[in-house]
């Protein structure tokens, strides 16, 4: 079953003819993805031969839904045209968007977000400034490395692209039902809490992975919801313990702002909802391995 | 990137949020010009980005220009609390200040939107009054599409219960502060002073105004406003050779890919090191996704010019990036340094995983580069580079 992505997901690429585009669309094609189009006004029309799979370009969003039933849009879009793409497919209601791109200027994903509320969040957001999400041996849209790990009944949510491929690693012999990169930026769109409410409801899911950092308090909030919600258990890590305050750790949202948003203060919180975290990837994933064998 | 108070002082009035006159000089000769300007008699007021200057004795009223020239020299090269004051602004004295208010926009990252503070008890921390008389500040959501409207701006007015006298003043500056805000891409924009003077103006005194780096792209003009005197130089260096970099306090040089995992390093180093002296982390570098030879030279490069790296800790989990790469660019990069001349003694610890991660240490071996040892868990790795560093 997985959570947001499976084998059916009929995925497109917005901005896929670009260089990035094109290189994860060719990566997200060998994953197996079903890839049905992608969406450049200047080229609509034309198709795209990638790797002998021949993929429609199509002019808008709305265009390549009509067309092909897509209902996942993977962004690669720069960030001055990121706002624009994204509403785009909120207007285009398609269900799934996930924003690859780094370095969106905060009043546009302020903005992107408040329209996507404002449309009733018919399109859920991943990201900005993500990995974006895989569910091993069925799809994958974004840019996690489909061969780290298998299909297995750990789900994990991180804020953190290298650090979701460093806990896939450490865990691939035990596989992952989804693993979603929600992103590193101050505004994002799924937060760790929508991908914990949907694991807890995913039947293929017997353990849910929480990566967290510094910056905000979404592991605070976090932890409030699987206090009253999430029966399966939850195993945690927290990355910037050292971070100093008040300067960015190369996510933008990565921040200490006086005494908010620490890495202690999010694992406190954290174990206080019962959630077991580790001191560093590896002893998170002996932890993990512990919760399984029961 | 956090403005000074003049720079904050300038984007007002450009916007046209009024304001008092202001300059901003280096010298303490320069205060005398200024102060003529403004009538004979002026304000010095440090440009710390820090509170509580006034206390510190970064804020004096000069008389003359004579005297504005002495403030000057008393406040240039003051140390306020680890910041040296580089700059004072001269500026207007304030008229009679008969009220303070505060106002601000910020982010509110917890609702994802943005929010209006505003309070008729300015003029002092404002995390003091919101611990201390949270209903004297009104906190209203501002949402990012719909803006600040006159309706809007009159609903924040009515909230934090402004004067009759002064409402409609300070709903037109709400206005004109929001579009600033947007304008300019703010992450924070706060005035406290908001101040009703004897004449019934009401007047931004004091503000505070951070900007987004992300919106680089459409802010030429942002470039200029950075603190080019204040920063660390090695962070100058890194940011001029585009490498995210932050400077810490300790003697673990570390390169990595990805910020969560080079945070994620920091601390695995720092756990490292309490068994190793106490050893921490140098600095923080992340050096993305492709980290060709000379991002890889470049790193290194910045990390090995650090006097206070003793050795340093190369953590690499290749996702899209190849390990090999990685390691070629390694092995380019101590060639590179070495045929420029620098002498590379500190010792290197290699952690390469993932895409690759067979070839990459093959490379490493087969290169057999007397500082370069290879470790392959990122645990066993943080602790021989702390190690390393305590035996130095």
């Amino acid at each position: 079953m997985a959570i947001f992505l499976n084998k059916d997901s009929k995925v497109i690429v917005q901005g896929m003819t670009g260089a990035t585009g094109m290189k994860h669309t060719k990566l997200m094609l060998a994953d197996g993805t079903n890839i049905v189009g992608g969406v450049n006004p200047r080229k609509a029309g034309t198709s795209v031969d990638v790797d002998g799979t021949e993929i429609p370009v199509f002019g808008t969003v709305a265009e390549a839904i009509e067309k092909t039933g897509a209902d996942v849009s993977v962004l690669f879009v720069p960030p001055a045209f990121s706002k624009a793409a994204v509403v785009e497919a909120i207007d285009a209601e398609i269900p799934l968007a996930v924003v690859i791109t780094e370095g969106i200027a905060v009043h546009d994903s302020a903005a992107f977000w408040a329209y996507a509320k404002s449309k009733g969040n018919k399109t859920r957001i991943i990201g900005p400034n993500c990995p974006g999400l895989i569910t091993p041996g069925q799809s994958n849209a974004g840019i996690i490395p489909g061969d780290i790990t298998k299909p297995g009944r750990i789900g994990l949510v991180s804020k953190s692209g290298t650090l979701t491929y460093q806990m896939m690693y450490e865990l691939r012999d035990i596989g992952f039902s989804s693993a979603v990169g929600i992103g590193g930026d101050p505004v994002i769109g799924t937060t760790h809490i929508d991908a914990l409410a949907a694991f807890e409801a995913d039947p293929d899911t017997d353990l849910i992975v929480m990566i967290g950092e510094i910056g905000g308090d979404a592991e605070e909030r976090a932890a409030e919801f699987i206090k009253e919600n999430v029966t399966k258990p939850v195993v945690g890590y927290v990355a910037g313990f050292t971070a100093p305050e008040g300067k960015t750790m190369g996510h933008a949202g990565a921040i200490v702002s006086g005494s908010s948003g620490t890495a202690a203060a999010k694992k406190e919180a954290l174990e206080a909802a019962g959630v077991k975290v580790g001191k560093t990837p590896t002893e998170t994933a002996k932890l993990a391995r512990a919760v399984l064998a029961g | 990137m956090d403005l000074f108070e003049y720079q904050a002082r300038d984007l007002f009035a450009k916007h046209g949020v009024p304001v008092l006159a202001g300059e901003v000089i280096d010298t303490p000769e320069g205060a005398r010009a200024a102060t003529e300007r403004l009538g004979g008699k002026s304000v010095v007021k440090a440009q710390v980005k820090v509170g509580g200057r006034g206390k510190a004795g970064g804020v004096k009223l000069a008389g003359t220009p004579d005297e504005a020239v002495a403030r000057a020299t008393d406040i240039l090269g003051m140390d306020i609390k680890g910041h040296t004051v580089h700059k004072v602004m001269i500026a207007e004295t304030a008229p009679e200040i008969l009220e303070e208010y505060y106002v601000s926009y910020l982010l509110d990252r917890t609702n994802r939107t943005f929010l209006a503070m505003a309070s008729v008890q300015g003029g002092m921390d404002i995390e003091e009054v919101a611990e201390k008389t949270p209903e004297a500040l009104a906190k209203v959501p501002v949402d990012a599409v719909e803006g600040v409207s006159a309706e809007k701006a009159r609903e924040i007015v009515a909230l934090a219960k402004f004067p009759a006298e002064v409402a409609d003043q300070v709903a037109e500056i709400l206005v004109t502060l929001w579009d600033t805000f947007v304008a300019e891409d703010a992450l924070l924009l706060e005035v406290n002073p908001l101040a009703k003077v004897a004449s019934g103006d009401v007047l931004a005194l004091d503000g505070k105004v951070s900007l987004d780096e992300n919106a680089e792209f459409r802010q030429a003009d942002h470039a200029a406003l950075e603190d080019k005197e204040s920063a660390n130089p090695l962070e100058a260096a890194a940011k001029k050779k585009n490498l995210n970099y932050v400077k810490l306090d300790g003697e673990v040089g570390i390169i990595g890919n990805g910020a969560g995992l080079v945070m994620s390093t920091l601390d695995v180093v720092a756990y490292a090191g309490e068994k190793h002296g106490g050893v921490k982390p140098a600095n923080f570098l992340d050096i993305g996704g492709g980290a060709s030879a000379d991002v890889m030279a470049n790193g290194l490069e910045i990390i090995l010019g650090d006097p206070d790296v003793k050795s340093v800790f190369v953590n690499v989990f290749g996702g899209i990036t190849a390990c090999d790469e990685v390691a070629n660019g390694i092995v380019q990069a101590l060639q590179l340094l070495a045929d420029k001349g620098e002498e590379v003694s500190k010792p290197l610890v290699v952690r390469l995983d993932g895409n690759n991660a067979e070839l990459g240490r093959k490379i490493l071996s087969d290169a057999d580069h007397p500082l370069v040892q290879r470790v392959d868990t990122m645990d066993g790795a943080a602790d021989k580079a702390a190690e390393l560093a305590a035996a130095k």
